[in-house]
């Protein structure tokens, strides 16, 4: 955070994040100890920190808590219909190649039903940063069971507990062809923060899975306290593996939770490839959309 | 504004009604297509994926329909004009994001090129069952526009029309083909770009500090702004206030989605297209749209032969329905005859207009084909008597 | 803060001193900045901000390093620090055992 930003901020009395966010609309809706307000912190500061221009950037969100996140970033932000974040993003990037989009969405929206539109972004290599944020549970409508959620937690849906295999997100962005990998939770904030400026430096998909608490929901239902509860897990439990073996990253009910940075790798992303490949087969013939997009002006 | 040359395929050519409405697409400045493929739908974007790298456009093939209505309305949030093409079942995966499309009010064209229904039905014969779906496809209350083609010719015209209704309206428009409009091959005529008028995007040009998303400035449509100039603006398929921002109460209900179904309505005399030959003195007026508008005309004439005296009215455009001018018909007729390829369902409008002024009768067909002209002539001699 | 040892180049380095700005009726209790604080500057307040909730309460004024933790960890940017130049550095009451 720059100095100049720091002084403001203690001259207004108003924290220095506050020109990225709506600040006639904070207080925000998450409840108290809820990890989500500690992504958007990370991700504004991240952006401050990465120097883009920031009106390029553009935020898209599906339904959820976590797909809340778009409505209070002061960005171009888009809360799109439930696990269709991904493909709405891919059609802003397609449709003006220069911005910087991001996703910044739930467990349930981004790979539950939208799962298909997560594996071919990242198969595609889209160029989309995508923040995932984890809490195990859909927690908007109510507790219902998640795609990752852990073998026998409990959820209003799976009230005995859950006994369907949950996904290990890192595992399955990898396998699907994703250049950028990664998993924190909203303890390690600097961590994160410094993931998603690097991130944002990066090309292609890129993905980051954000473990947080979720007091109302997924901690009630389990009896795991509060969200303070849920960090002093993280704490004593969380462990930092850069580099990882993705098959080796499943989290089970209330166990170790590997974090760390699996998968960097340089990859043509998919605007660079569609350009390489007409070039190629077209030659001269070939007009790329330019990074101002497709739209034409009178 | 004139269409951009890069687009315009000027000349006469042979084409069939899919790569017509291409053609068409990229005659009205359309640069950006995210499609799925469908019979038979397919031929569209076949054209469009050979012609766009050579004009500035991005097709990209999406995994299924949802995704690709998705990347139509994302992509049509950075200023681009934006399109996706299917056919029935694609049609139905395709409603949640429409109805976001129409809630956002984001300018795109939807077009379905309809075959036999319902579910996987007749993938490569014709059906028109889909024009209910058109209008009321979508959950909650909307309104959108809906076109229907006669020829490949039309095919192109009416799909720069539709990118201009969408423009201007900011609403998604369906552009019905059928499976025999978009698989017949016909003379088209392509002209020069600057004697297409297109509508272009139109960009708000207040600040960033006074711009609002759905402020109305006391009109009827709020000013659009694209992703990526600064404006930072805020956009949901919420219920919104004119900030953009979800409001959950009645108020804004109320405000918010009036807007969207009367932004239409009260607009409908400007909206409404339809043709009409022979309606003075008429007895019968033969109501009928699609590829069923060229087999009408030949069981009017055959109709008119025996004496009848048959009128007939062609729609182009679909919704919103011509109400005005059929209640204003049902006092001065006997009867409408509807033939359509379904079990009757724009029937049902005339049926609802004529408000028992005139009969309404109903020529339907399961789907496959196109009626057989003597099904029609039966009709219209039921319903002179 | 508690060290083992006297650290070799205490005399050298300046430790940066930081002035903690809360915004209280903005806090929900959570607690995580009382929790994460290397300094144990904060501690939870009895008193009650507009919601309800305690609020957290700066009770080690001189001993807090800007590290910014707080303000990057707490969700409902309700606390942040500032850079206090021209002050004696903090942690002039540090306790070092042994």
């Amino acid at each position: 955070m720059s100095v100049a930003t720091k002084q403001a901020a203690r001259e207004l009395q108003e924290h220095p994040s506050a020109p990225l966010l709506r600040m006639e609309r904070i207080p925000h809706v998450w409840c108290p100890s809820c990890g989500i307000g500690t992504v958007v912190k990370c991700y504004a500061t991240a952006l401050e920190r990465s120097g883009v221009d920031l009106d390029k950037v553009s935020v898209v969100s599906g339904i959820g808590c976590s797909g809340r996140v778009a409505g209070y970033m002061k960005l171009d932000a888009f809360h799109a219909t439930h696990g269709r974040a991904i493909p709405f993003a891919t059609g802003l990037k397609l449709g003006r190649p220069e911005l910087l989009v991001t996703v910044i969405s739930g467990d349930g929206d981004l790979v539950g039903i939208g799962g298909n539109h997560f594996i071919h972004a990242a198969r595609r290599n889209m160029d989309i940063l995508v923040i995932l944020i984890n809490n195990f549970i859909y927690g908007m409508t109510g507790g219902q069971n998640a795609p990752t959620t852990p073998i026998s937690a409990k959820s209003s849906t799976m009230p005995f507990g859950n006994f369907e295999e949950p996904f290990s997100l890192p595992h399955l962005a990898a396998s699907s062809g994703a250049p950028y990998v990664a998993r924190w939770t909203c303890l390690h904030i600097r961590r994160l923060t410094w993931a998603i400026e690097e991130a944002i430096q990066r090309k292609g998909f890129r993905f980051i899975e954000v473990i947080a608490p979720c007091p109302t929901l997924y901690s009630r239902l389990n009896k795991l306290g509060t969200g303070l509860g849920e960090m002093r897990f993280y704490h004593d439990n969380a462990e930092i593996k850069h580099g990882c073996d993705t098959k080796e990253l499943d989290i089970g009910f209330h166990e170790k939770i590997i974090c760390g940075k699996f998968v960097d790798e340089e990859r043509p992303s998919f605007l660079e490839r569609m350009d390489s490949h007409y070039r190629e087969v077209l030659g001269d013939k070939f007009v790329p959309m330019g990074p101002d997009g497709g739209m034409i002006h009178e | 504004m004139k269409a951009d040359p890069a687009g315009v395929l000027t000349g006469a050519h042979f084409l069939d009604g899919d790569f017509a409405c291409g053609e068409g697409a990229m005659a009205a400045g359309c640069r950006f297509v995210a499609g799925y493929p469908i019979t038979p739908s397919t031929e569209v974007v076949e054209r469009i994926s050979r012609r766009f790298p050579t004009m500035g456009g991005t097709f990209i093939q999406m995994e299924d329909e949802l995704a690709s209505m998705a990347a139509v309305v994302g992509g049509s949030w950075t200023g681009s004009k934006t399109m996706t093409v299917t056919s029935g079942p694609g049609f139905s995966l395709m409603m949640e994001n429409i109805g976001l499309a129409a809630m956002m009010e984001t300018p795109c064209v939807v077009v379905n090129v309809q075959r036999g229904g319902p579910s996987t039905g007749l993938p490569t014969m014709v059906g028109q069952a889909d024009v209910m779906q058109a209008r009321w496809g979508s959950h909650g209350d909307y309104e959108v526009i809906a076109m229907s083609p006669q020829s490949p010719q039309e095919a192109f015209d009416l799909t720069i029309d539709a990118f201009n209704l969408a423009e201007r309206y900011r609403v998604p428009v369906m552009f019905m083909m059928d499976e025999c409009v978009g698989h017949m091959t016909e003379k088209v005529v392509i002209p020069e770009a600057d004697e297409i008028e297109v509508v272009p995007r139109q960009l708000t040009k207040k600040s960033p500090e006074e711009y609002f998303p759905y402020d109305l400035n006391g009109g009827q449509l709020p000013e659009f702004a694209r992703a990526g100039d600064g404006y930072r603006f805020h956009t949901t398929g919420l219920t919104h206030d004119e900030k953009g921002y979800p409001v959950m109460s009645v108020e804004c209900q109320e405000a918010c989605v009036r807007r969207l179904v009367e932004k239409i309505r009260d607009n409908a005399d400007d909206i409404v297209r339809f043709e009409e030959e022979g309606i003075d003195g008429a007895d019968v007026v033969v109501v009928a749209y699609g590829i069923t508008a060229r087999v009408a005309r030949m069981a009017i004439e055959v109709a008119r032969n025996e004496g009848i005296k048959v009128g007939f009215m062609r729609l182009i455009v679909l919704w919103p329905f011509p109400e005005k001018r059929i209640r204003e018909l049902a006092g001065k007729v006997k009867a409408f005859v509807v033939p359509e390829i379904n079990y009757g369902q724009m029937v049902l409008e005339v049926e609802r207009c004529a408000a028992g002024k005139a009969a309404a009768w109903l020529v339907p067909h399961g789907g496959g084909n196109v009626h057989d002209p003597e099904t029609i002539v039966e009709t219209i001699m039921k319903a002179a008597k | 803060m508690r060290y083992w040892r006297q650290p070799l180049d205490a005399d050298r380095v300046e430790v940066p001193r930081g002035e903690v700005i809360i915004i209280a009726d903005r806090c929900k209790g959570c607690g995580f900045c009382v929790e994460y604080c290397p300094c144990e500057v904060l501690e939870m307040s009895e008193e009650f901000n507009c919601k309800g909730y305690h609020p957290p309460l700066v009770v080690k004024s001189g001993e807090c390093v800007n590290c910014n933790l707080c303000e990057m960890i707490c969700p409902e940017f309700a606390i942040f620090t500032v850079a206090q130049t021209g002050a004696p550095p903090a942690g002039s009451q540090d306790e070092v055992t042994a």
